[in-house]
């Protein structure tokens, strides 16, 4: 047991980060110890925006639950959706037709490079260089833009429903997102110049924060901060869903496990999921873009289980039905819950810097963790 | 023809004639001292409005341009805001210390003003050693800002304070040294005689691979002794809120602040000074009539010209570069900065010696 104030009896600091504080993002509060510059322990307190989610969803219809899902992960929340929706799908043995499966897949990747866009604005932030912040927003902005037109949200776009997607993409949809594609190209090689390839930084983050693919695997770590250490472990990969399987790409690796590498892992991921919107956004095949389902869903008595690979790492819902209209009991599995665990293995013994750094990098986003 | 000198000195003539010398001196020093202060108010402004300007363009932003022209008048309202707002002291504050702090940065960059040569003739005080007062003092202020983190009794300032002593202890050497060199080619230590030794063409040009490096030293040496990024680690706003001052708001806070964009300023002006000639035009060797068209400029616009240059340089470092960690800064010092200057020195001295600059 630590004092939450003043010093050990060792005579180390005692400091509190959080919950208010410009590196946590959020309302996250992180004990730390120090010793001088030292960090010694890292103790996460959580709970601040705990709002029962997962207990909320038992008493919503499994058409309304999906959309309490965009509150956890804000940044990947169409990747949520998709989660929650498949899980459905795969109770009611729904199949989606081939429209929706790619406008899916298209809008799961868009939200993937905005959230890495803004994760590479924050981390920018963190290590001290404010102006990456502002360009990442710029063509952020555009994505946000694009989501507008077609879901009517920017953030929380509550797009997904059982069996499909809500509506029909809007018909400026694959103009947009090809002037999107070309913007972005351009201005990925512009970050590399901005920050990427700055010496301070590299100094900041190479041989800081190493996990090892084996204790990144104990503590539960999944999406970039496992591949950082060479971990295969993209779901999009293993276990594909929505017609992941048919588009190219490449999942990325990184093999040295530390801050740098899941700095480079999240920016490679930026140029493959572009690359998968290239392939998709010419090609939507015609058809249905919702299959049709009836008004009531009700899953059938039993156990079900999907995972979806967010923005962040794998999400995972877990739901037990009685057959009733509402979810017995539900679970989400959320990645930043288990990537923050490993913080402390990550930067005891390192400068306080150093941790601020580690944080960036593992894109902690704080109602995910609370749920 | 109108000059600031001829106004100087007409003054001081004017008040000899009306006063006896003591009281002529008394009314100069309250004169000068009010100037300072009016000096200080005007560059506060102008160099916050400035800095908000050149972070805005470089994030593709507009920045404050709401209140004045194009935003000008944002500077003056945010003062009248933090002269309106209460000053907190914290509890456990050691409440004499606390108030002191502040002050203490504030004097010291105060006292900073007082050898620089803004033209030829206007200076407030030619002292003979002025580079090495100025070399003395800037390092007191180190005093005001460990006093703040000592006297806030809170952890983070106390963290931010000692990083800052550390740093501004380190890169004092490399400062120190780097305008060691010039001093070892000019020949003195007056500001106004380094001036005057620019007339042919600044060290910068004048004074071979040796000033260039210098230079550079300077500039990182006097970065990180302002503590601005990639050198703020005393505030560090990722990693300790607001490092030393976090406790401080309203006017205190504002000291803080207004100190360190006067303390840009006076770094500022000592590397245009040494480097780039202080109020000198820019003269050609012996293309007389070049320089004599060069002399049409005022030597204020080239002075302020020059040092708002450096003070531009040193704004785009912050906007465009993350920030080290601690023991790089020092690293960074102790290893590279310290050896390559103490080396430059000897080759400036090697150079001087045998005249071999132009």
């Amino acid at each position: 047991m630590i004092e939450e104030v003043g010093t050990t009896t060792e005579g180390d600091l005692i400091i509190n980060v959080g919950p208010q504080h410009p590196s946590t993002h959020g309302v996250l509060h992180l004990v730390i110890t120090l010793n001088g510059e030292t960090v010694k322990k890292v103790e996460p307190h959580l709970g601040y925006i705990h709002r029962s989610i997962e207990k909320m969803c038992e008493s919503l219809s499994y058409r309304q639950f999906i959309y309490v899902t965009s509150r956890m992960d804000y940044l990947s929340s169409h990747i949520n959706n998709q989660g929650c929706a498949l899980v459905v799908e795969k109770g009611l043995q729904i199949e989606v037709p081939e429209r929706g499966k790619v406008i899916r897949v298209l809008m799961a990747e868009l939200t993937r490079i905005a959230s890495h866009l803004l994760w590479w604005g924050a981390m920018g932030m963190d290590i001290g260089a404010f102006t990456p912040f502002f360009h990442a927003f710029r063509e952020r902005e555009a994505i946000n833009d694009i989501m507008e037109e077609t879901c009517g949200a920017r953030l929380t776009m509550n797009y997904v429903v059982p069996g499909g997607v809500m509506a029909d993409i809007h018909p400026n949809f694959q103009k947009k997102v090809n002037e999107f594609i070309k913007l972005l190209k351009s201005k990925i090689d512009e970050y590399y110049i901005l920050l990427t390839g700055n010496i301070i930084l590299q100094e900041r983050l190479k041989g800081v924060g190493v996990i090892s693919a084996e204790d990144a695997i104990n503590f539960g770590c999944s999406g970039p901060v496992v591949r950082a250490c060479g971990v295969k472990s993209d779901i999009r990969k293993i276990a594909p869903y929505d017609g992941y399987e048919k588009v190219k790409f490449d999942e990325v690796f990184e093999t040295a496990g530390d801050s740098f590498a899941r700095y480079m892992v999240r920016m490679n991921e930026i140029r493959q999921s572009l690359s998968i919107v290239e392939q998709l956004i010419d090609n939507i095949p015609e058809g249905e873009f919702q299959a049709k389902t009836k008004a009531v869903l009700k899953l059938p008595k039993g156990e079900f289980y999907s995972r979806v690979e967010t923005a962040r790492g794998e999400f995972g819902v877990y739901i037990i039905s009685e057959g009733g209209l509402t979810p017995y009991r539900i679970k989400f599995r959320s990645p930043g819950f288990s990537n923050l665990a490993a913080l402390h293995h990550m930067v005891k013994g390192s400068k306080i810097a150093d941790m601020v750094a580690t944080m960036g990098t593992l894109d902690l986003v704080i109602p995910d963790i609370d749920r | 023809m109108f000059s600031l000198e001829s106004l100087a000195h007409n003054i001081d003539l004017g008040l000899n004639n009306i006063f006896p010398p003591t009281v002529a001196l008394l009314s100069e020093m309250v004169i000068i001292g009010v100037g300072v202060i009016a000096l200080f108010a005007v560059l506060g402004l102008v160099l916050v409005f400035m800095e908000r300007k050149v972070s805005a363009y470089m994030q593709i932003r507009k920045g404050p341009n709401r209140v004045g022209y194009q935003g000008f008048a944002q500077t003056a309202a945010d003062t009248l805001k933090l002269v309106l707002k209460e000053g907190l002291t914290p509890d456990g504050a050691d409440k004499f210390l606390f108030n002191l702090a502040p002050f203490i940065v504030m004097i010291v960059a105060m006292l900073l003003m007082a050898p620089i040569a803004f033209t030829k003739g206007f200076q407030i005080w030619d002292i003979n050693i002025g580079v090495l007062y100025i070399s003395a003092i800037s390092s007191l202020s180190v005093i005001g800002i460990l006093m703040a983190g000592w006297a806030s009794n809170n952890k983070y300032s106390l963290i931010g304070a000692m990083r800052s002593g550390a740093q501004i202890v380190s890169y004092e050497l490399s400062a120190g040294l780097a305008i060691l060199a010039m001093v070892v080619l000019t020949g003195s230590l007056q500001i106004s005689e380094i001036v005057a030794s620019q007339q042919n063409g600044w060290w910068i040009f004048k004074g071979h691979i040796p000033a260039v490096i210098s230079f550079i030293i300077f500039i990182i040496a006097v970065t990180a002794e302002t503590n601005r990024a990639p050198f703020d680690m005393a505030e560090a706003e990722s990693e300790l809120t607001a490092g030393f001052h976090t406790e401080y708001s309203g006017m205190r806070f504002a000291f803080f602040f207004l100190a360190e964009y006067v303390n840009i300023f006076i770094v500022c002006a000592i590397g245009a000074t040494l480097y780039f000639g202080g109020w000198m035009p820019f003269h050609v060797g012996t293309w007389e009539a070049f320089n004599h068209v060069m002399d049409f400029i005022p030597g204020v616009v080239w002075f302020f010209g020059k040092t708002f240059g450096l003070i531009f340089l040193i704004m785009w470092f912050r906007w465009t570069f993350p920030r080290l960690r601690i023991d790089q800064l020092l690293n960074l010092e102790w290893t590279y900065l310290l050896p390559i200057s103490m080396f430059n020195l000897l080759l400036m001295t090697i150079i001087a010696i045998n005249g071999w600059y132009f």
